[in-house]
């Protein structure tokens, strides 16, 4: 390799997102036969989603029972488990938990850049 | 309140969920998060950052610090060419200790290489940063050494062919020290940087330190007087505990360290107690260089949005 790098050896690669994959959340087998219990199999998440689901599903008073885990550090997913009282189903639960953590997320990004904005603050490096 | 007790912490567990305690309502409300919860900055500036997350439950603390160290990407060297290297520096120590270098590169101006091996991707001016690095050490006629130490400043922004990038990129730190040469050694190589994550390699990581600890409380039960109210006092770090009309009074908390000192001392038994608030988070947060401590807090509260709204998309069955 040439220390002088020319275009030439950089050609144009593809820049697209990737999209979603299909085996991205899946449902593992045993769902109850009225939906009111599930697990479920992420891939690619682990203890930064998973908890944080974890707590916003167990917040939701028709929730039973809400875990997860994640079976082998080698496989690089994550199981969640959701059963409910029978008013909801599992899926709706979970549906729920993801909308309040997106909820989440956005009072903790206004008020971040609320104060942020204020100024209010050291703004100097402290020796 | 997380309890702190001489050798032993108890009350560890949130247990702030519907139906745990009998009569009080524990159900998910945004309204009630939205005035409970509360950011204060005490310092923010360029490369570190200190704030408090108040009212937040810690798997949330924990998911953002998390992400900041592992998921926020950043721009490093990834492959380093190497043209001639005389020095005693390994060719493959010389290309590791390269991409530990922070970059002042915005990585935003950068995009991703898909394929994570880089085998079927070609580098393009739309992902690539290359950087050059030609050394030679020689002895000056007045008998001193020339360029004996390589510093990070030493490595040189090459753009590609039509590739424009502002701010220019260079290192954060000037004066680190990547190998050191005797007269008549050289090294010559280009170094070619990548956007990528943490969790692939801690040289992407855009954090030097992001750690939070919890709100210190300490909670006099019985008064102390006298000769006690001294040693009190010191059995905390300056400024915690407060010396008014002869008796200790706890004026900053968050100064303490909770070293649990004055739990050694009979004297203070039963008279004290320690504590940590469970939903009070103390972060602390130094950048490498290539972003502010606040963008790179945005942006780990943007990816777990950002990962809440893939499996929202994601079609079940």
């Amino acid at each position: 390799m040439s220390g002088d790098v020319s275009m030439a050896d950089v050609s144009v690669g593809n820049t697209e997102e990737i999209a979603v994959e299909d085996d991205k959340m899946t449902i593992l087998p045993g769902m109850a036969s009225d939906g009111s219990a599930a697990s479920f199999k992420i891939k690619d998440e682990d203890h930064t989603l998973g908890n944080t689901l974890r707590y916003m599903i167990m917040k939701n008073p028709d929730v039973e029972f809400c875990g997860y885990s994640i079976p082998h550090p080698n496989d690089n997913h994550m199981h969640l488990r959701i059963q409910t009282y029978g008013e909801i189903t599992a899926i709706e639960a979970l549906q729920k938990g993801l909308r309040d953590l997106v909820d989440v997320c956005d009072v903790v990004e206004n008020k971040f850049r609320d104060e942020y904005n204020k100024g209010d603050y050291v703004q100097e490096e402290i020796a | 309140m997380v309890d702190i007790h001489r050798d032993y912490v108890s009350n560890v567990s949130s247990t702030d969920f519907p139906g745990n305690f009998p009569g009080e309502d524990h159900a998910w409300d945004l309204e009630k998060f939205k005035s409970n919860f509360n950011v204060s900055i005490s310092q923010l500036t360029e490369r570190t950052s200190n704030f408090d997350l108040i009212g937040i439950d810690t798997s949330f603390a924990n998911a953002f610090r998390r992400i900041m160290i592992a998921e926020v990407p950043s721009v490093a060297i990834e492959k380093v060419f190497i043209e001639q290297n005389t020095s005693v520096i390994q060719d493959e120590v010389l290309a590791s200790r390269l991409g530990l270098v922070p970059l002042l590169v915005n990585p935003d101006s950068l995009d991703w290489m898909v394929d994570p091996l880089h085998l079927n991707e070609a580098h393009n001016v739309e992902n690539t940063v290359a950087f050059s690095l030609q050394v030679k050490c020689e002895r000056n006629s007045d008998g001193t050494i020339k360029n004996e130490n390589v510093y990070a400043k030493d490595l040189k922004f090459v753009p590609f062919e039509g590739q424009t990038i502002s701010p220019e990129p260079t290192v954060a730190y000037e004066d680190i020290l990547i190998a050191k040469l005797r007269p008549g050694q050289e090294i010559s190589l280009t170094c070619w940087a990548i956007l990528g994550v943490g969790s692939d390699h801690a040289k992407f990581s855009p954090v030097a330190t992001a750690s939070y600890r919890l709100m210190p409380q300490i909670s006099i039960l019985k008064d102390i007087e006298g000769e006690d109210a001294i040693k009190f006092q010191k059995c905390f770090p300056n400024g915690v505990v407060d010396i008014v009309d002869g008796k200790p009074k706890v004026v900053d908390p968050r100064k303490d360290t909770v070293s649990r000192e004055v739990l050694r001392h009979p004297e203070f038994e039963g008279k004290v107690k320690l504590g940590r608030r469970r939903d009070h988070f103390i972060f602390n947060i130094e950048s490498t260089g290539a972003m502010t401590p606040a963008e790179i807090f945005l942006k780990s509260v943007a990816a777990l949005r950002e990962k809440a709204t893939v499996l929202q998309s994601c079609k079940l069955e």
